[in-house]
Parts: structure tokens; C-alpha cells; sequence
């Protein structure tokens, strides 16, 4: 069959695509290439073959602590971060085949948002939450409120079944509300608080350590696979309800799990990096475009979204000479451009 | 049109149907209600899907027959009533198994931009496949096969985008054979098409049928290709069959009158033979 060639062994079988295939490898190299810079990249520098020399075991103990100890977790939180994020995307705009559905448009990092502000301005104040406590407070209210924030825009864009494009209005409206209660909450906090706040809301890298990396690679080593054995049945459920129906997909179970799965990667991701804004729009219309497939394939999205933080938080901490700026900053410069080109390009669709 | 057969009224269904009372089915309803929340549409109906014969569902503007059609795929849950397969209620059967038996095109189905002929006609194998198993021999002969029936075979590394109307509906009839699946049902499989395409899509469907032994159910608004291309009629009105039975005899001018309240003649098709049916219309009428 042209256009489909085979790779099979033994009862398994797939169709055999090299620039899918390709996509994600190279991405991977350059993942690590830039994770190697970023981590070189400080007041005491290293070259990239150091850095590399003291991944695989090798370098003396200072450079082993620098690197290990102390940079290594914060590239390794981005990359994780971007992959979560990535791949969160790509189920979105697969599940609601529209490219506008993911979570930082749907109101699912804003709500993360709210609720982590209202830990750090509320906590902060009474003083009821400090130190260890206000470290495990702010992810974990970022995590319960992006969660929660799903469950009501799903339930609100409920009618028998969900659409693509009601999803994404009710998404837009609780996306709205929420920012505006985060707001409102900064203007009740103190100062100090008030611009930790703002800190965690552009999303940043910053002091991530050992901590931050465990649970999204926790999460991402539950939901990687479990999404990959769901991917199947995406190819079906993205010809409409009716279409996958007949082919047999249990079409409301599948979506409504995937969906999860989708709002748990971008929650987790959240929790531990702020909403890192436009990752999770952009990636998988670009890993789409380069693997040259229909939609957007999910490992590729993974690969470049932890590309696209990576290289974002390498930009962030060196491009500005002595100023540090919090990666959110670079991915909403590149994505929001992006943003605009797809609102105006559906809008010539719709007119057309 | 005609009374049930005593021995039905008295057996178990399906044993008077194994013991050939009447011709065989593997797919019927009965006593269905549907519709969506309050709104019923259907109510009351029962209908036997003969097999291998080509049923074209007929009937104005909303009267339930895409509804019908997709209670039959189990695209909708009765409000009532069951349909059968193979004497299974269909609603509890695994979805996938049915999909392997039962093959549904919807009105107006969708996809994305990009896809190739190729990669859409390989989603049809869907119900064969398994995470693991997703492009087998098998899978490969059933599509070349699928795309080989509809002359689209030529097309196969095209994109959706770069067809037309007519080539789109034939890749999109190709992936509901790719299904194999003995029983079709096509919502409207010629909507959008002009005439030639749309005996060419119905020649395909015919050929489905005599070739391949395929039970088909079709909604068709065009009521001289249907009595044509058919060999059963259903007739609805009003969430209800009038009239079900060959072309012949259900396509009348009572028929007519009081299905889709249109004054019209019916005469012979000087091709087929099939009845034609010829509206008159107001401006004819005084005349």
C-alpha cells in the first residue's frame, strides 16, 4: 500500500512513518544538547562536554555538585515540564480536534493559577503556611484547583456529550473568571506576597530542585503509557462521535479518561512550574507540521515541548546579560504571535 | 403491509424465524421509542433488516428516518425498545464486537484536513485492531481491496482536501468497507452529489451487494433511485413505517399522497421498469 509501509514482528504490527519516527529521536538529541548548556550556562561555567562527562558519571566533586546538585534539577523540571505540557496539548487538540483547546486557553492552568495564589496571598498573611508546609502547599493547590477547574468546564460544556467547540467557549469564559479572581486575590495579599505570587504566575524555573523534578516524572511515567495505549483509539474518535461510534470506540469513556489524563499532565506540570504559557498550544502543531501526520502525533509533542522550555529557560537566563527572567516570559513572546496566526487563520476559514 | 403470520403471533420470535416462518434477519427492532430528551421522534416501530438485500428508507423531512438508521448502528440508545442482533440486544453487546458485524457511514461524516485516502480507509480496520496490532496483512489486503471497489486505489496518497465531492464520498464508502462488515448502513451515502456521481455511488452499493452478499440499509430523498437501486422500500411518516415492501408495491400515488402529501404519477422507468415517480405541481395542475 503506498503511503503505508508496514513494520511488523511477529502478531504486532504498525505503519512504518520515518519523519514521525525521526521527529521525536532528533528532538530528543537536542533536548539533551540544550539541557547540557543551559546546565554549563552560570557563575562558575562549564563546558557542554563537562557537563555531558558528569551526566554519565564522570567529572571531579566540585563539578559533579554543580551540576548534579544544583543545575541539573532546574533543566530537568523544564524538560519534564514542557513534555507534560506538550503532550497535555496534544490529547486536547486531538480529543476536541481544535487547535485552540489545551490547557492554558481552557481555564485549566488558570484555575491552577487562582488557587495557588489564594495558598501564597491567604497563607502567607495569617502566616498559617510557611516553609516546608507553604512548599508543598502552593504545587498541591495548583494541582487540586487546575483538577477542579476541568471538572467545572467540562460539566459546563456538557450536553449530551461534549463538543469541541463548546468546550473551548465555556474553557475561554472560566479561563476569564478565574484570572480575574487571581487578580483580585494579589490585591489582597501584602506586598511581598502579592510579587512571589506574580513570580509563580508567569511560570519560572527558578530554584527547582530534586523536589520539583519527582512527581512530574512520576505522573509522566503513569500517564505516558497509559495515553499511548489510549492513542489508538484518538485516530477514530477525531472523524466525529458517529464515525468513531461505528467503529467501535466507547466514545464518552475514552474521551472523558484521556481528558484526565490530559488535565493531570497540565496540572502536574503547573503545580511545579507555574502555567509556563503557550507550550501546550504551540508544540503539537509544530511536532504535527514536522512529522507531516494529520494530527498531532503525542511523543513528537512531548520531545519538543520539553524542546521549546528548555530552550526557552536558556534564552531567559542568558539572552538579558545580568537580568534572570522567568521562562513564562519567552514561551508567551514566542506563543502569543502564534496565537494570533491561528485565531485569524480559523476566522478566514469560517468566512471563507 | 400484510398481517403477521400466525406462527409468530404464537412462537418465541426467534424460533419462528430459525424455523423459516419468515425470511431471515439478522438485524430487527422492536417497539423502539427514540429521540433526544423530551423530544421523541420515533415511537412504536419495528422493522426487520431482511439480509442480503438492499433497503432504502424513505420519507419527508424529519421523519426519523437518519434517526431510525442511527439506532440501528447503536449510534443512539433507545428510549425504548430493543434492537436485535442476531437476537443479542445490541446496546449490550461490546461495541467493538458489533463493529466488526454492523458498518454505519453518518450523514455527514468529518476528518481532519491532512488525512490521505490511505490513512482514512485504515481507520475502518479499527474494531480488527489492537494497540499493539495496528497495520497487519490482513489490514493491508482489506483496504487495497476497499479502495480496489470504488476506483480508488489511484487515490490512495491523496489528501482529503485534494478531492471532490464525489471521490471524497467514495473514499468515505471505502472505509466502511474496509470494516467487512456483512451489514451497512448509509445515511444519505449521494448527498452532495450531482446525478452522475450519484449512480455511481448507488451502482457501488449495488455491486457491494450482488458481489459481495452485503446486507445494506440506505436513507435515500431520491425517490426514483431508490426505487431503483432497492429492493425493499420503508416508507415513514411521522416517526412511524406506513408502508414497507418491494419497490412496486409500495411506491403508489396514495402512497405519495399521504407520506410526503405530494400530488404526483407514478409510471413505469423506461429504463428499469421501476416506478418513476412524476410530481405534478401547481403550475400544471389547472391546466
Amino acid at each position: 500500500m503506498p503511503g503505508r509501509p508496514p513494520l511488523r514482528v511477529g502478531p504486532a504490527s504498525w505503519v512504518l512513518r520515518a519523519r514521525a519516527l525521526a521527529v521525536p529521536l532528533v528532538g530528543l538529541a537536542v533536548v539533551v544538547l540544550l539541557m547540557a548548556v543551559n546546565i554549563g550556562r552560570g557563575e562558575f561555567p562549564l563546558s557542554v562536554t563537562d557537563v555531558l562527562n558528569v551526566l554519565v558519571g564522570g567529572g571531579d566533586r566540585p563539578q559533579r555538585f554543580i551540576v548534579l546538585d544544583l543545575r541539573l534539577p532546574r533543566s530537568l523540571t523544564g524538560a519534564l515540564v514542557g513534555a507534560a505540557l506538550g503532550l497535555s496539548g496534544a490529547l486536547t487538540q486531538t480529543i476536541t480536534r481544535n487547535p485552540l483547546a489545551t490547557p492554558d486557553i481552557t481555564g485549566i492552568t488558570a484555575g491552577a493559577g487562582a488557587a495557588a495564589v489564594s495558598v501564597i496571598v491567604v497563607g502567607g498573611s495569617y502566616g498559617s503556611l510557611t516553609g516546608q508546609l507553604a512548599e508543598i502547599g502552593v504545587p498541591l493547590a495548583g494541582l487540586v484547583g487546575g483538577l477542579l477547574s476541568a471538572i467545572l468546564v467540562y460539566l459546563l460544556a456538557w450536553q449530551r456529550g461534549v463538543e469541541g467547540y463548546r468546550l473551548v467557549l465555556v474553557g475561554l469564559g472560566a479561563h476569564a473568571l478565574l484570572s480575574s479572581l487571581t487578580y483580585w486575590l494579589l490585591t489582597l495579599g501584602d506586598v511581598t506576597d502579592a510579587s512571589r505570587a506574580v513570580v509563580w504566575l508567569t511560570g519560572s524555573l527558578n530554584g527547582r530542585g530534586w523536589e520539583h523534578v519527582t512527581p512530574v516524572a512520576i505522573a509522566l511515567a503513569v500517564l505516558v503509557p497509559l495515553t499511548l495505549l489510549g492513542a489508538h483509539a484518538l485516530g477514530a474518535l477525531q472523524m466525529g462521535d458517529d464515525t468513531a461510534r461505528g467503529l467501535g470506540v466507547r466514545v464518552n469513556l475514552t474521551r472523558a479518561l484521556l481528558l484526565l489524563a490530559a488535565v493531570a499532565l497540565a496540572a502536574v506540570a503547573t503545580a511545579a512550574a507555574g502555567p509556563v504559557a503557550f507550550v501546550a498550544l504551540a508544540t503539537p502543531q509544530i511536532a504535527m507540521r514536522l512529522s507531516r501526520t494529520a494530527q498531532p502525533p503525542m511523543i513528537a509533542s512531548a520531545v519538543l515541548g520539553a524542546v521549546l522550555t528548555v530552550g526557552s529557560d536558556l534564552v531567559a537566563r542568558t539572552a538579558f546579560g545580568a537580568v534572570e527572567l522567568p521562562v513564562g516570559i519567552i514561551t508567551a513572546v514566542l506563543g502569543a504571535p502564534y496565537l494570533m496566526y491561528l485565531l485569524v487563520r480559523r476566522y478566514r476559514e469560517v468566512r471563507a | 403491509m400484510t398481517a403477521l403470520p400466525a406462527a409468530e403471533s404464537v412462537a418465541p420470535v426467534a424460533t419462528a424465524r430459525q424455523e423459516g416462518g419468515s425470511p431471515p434477519s439478522r438485524l430487527h427492532a422492536e417497539n423502539l421509542r427514540l429521540g433526544y430528551g423530551e423530544n421523541v421522534i420515533v415511537d412504536g416501530l419495528d422493522i426487520d433488516v431482511l439480509d442480503n438485500t438492499v433497503t432504502a428508507v424513505i420519507g419527508p423531512n424529519g421523519c426519523g428516518k437518519s434517526t431510525l438508521l442511527r439506532a440501528l448502528g447503536r449510534l443512539l440508545n433507545p428510549q425504548q425498545g430493543h434492537v436485535l442482533l442476531d437476537g443479542k440486544r445490541i446496546d449490550r453487546m461490546p461495541t467493538k464486537e458489533v463493529a466488526r458485524v454492523i458498518g454505519v457511514l453518518p450523514q455527514t461524516p468529518q476528518a481532519p484536513e491532512g488525512l490521505t485516502v490511505a490513512d482514512l480507509v485504515a481507520r475502518g480496520r479499527h474494531p480488527h485492531q489492537t494497540w499493539y496490532r495496528q497495520w497487519s496483512s490482513d489490514d493491508e489486503s482489506a483496504v487495497a481491496e476497499a479502495l480496489r471497489l470504488t476506483g480508488m486505489l489511484e487515490f490512495a496518497e491523496r489528501t482529503l482536501d485534494q478531492l471532490s465531492g464525489g471521490q471524497r464520498q467514495r473514499a468515505w464508502i471505502s472505509m466502511a468497507l474496509a470494516q467487512g462488515t456483512d451489514l451497512l448502513l448509509l445515511d444519505e451515502p449521494t448527498t452532495y452529489l450531482d446525478l452522475a456521481h450519484q449512480v455511481d455511488v448507488l451502482d457501488l452499493v449495488y455491486r457491494l451487494h450482488a458481489e459481495a452478499g452485503r446486507t445494506v440499509v440506505m436513507v435515500l430523498h431520491d425517490l426514483n433511485l431508490a426505487a431503483r437501486y432497492a429492493d425493499r422500500l420503508v416508507a415513514m411518516r411521522a416517526g412511524r413505517i406506513v408502508a414497507q415492501g418491494e419497490p412496486a408495491e409500495v411506491l403508489t400515488e396514495e402512497l405519495l399522497r399521504e407520506v410526503f402529501e405530494l400530488d404526483a404519477r407514478v409510471v413505469p422507468d423506461p429504463v428499469a421498469g421501476t416506478p418513476l415517480v412524476v410530481p405534478v405541481g401547481a403550475r400544471n395542475r389547472s391546466s
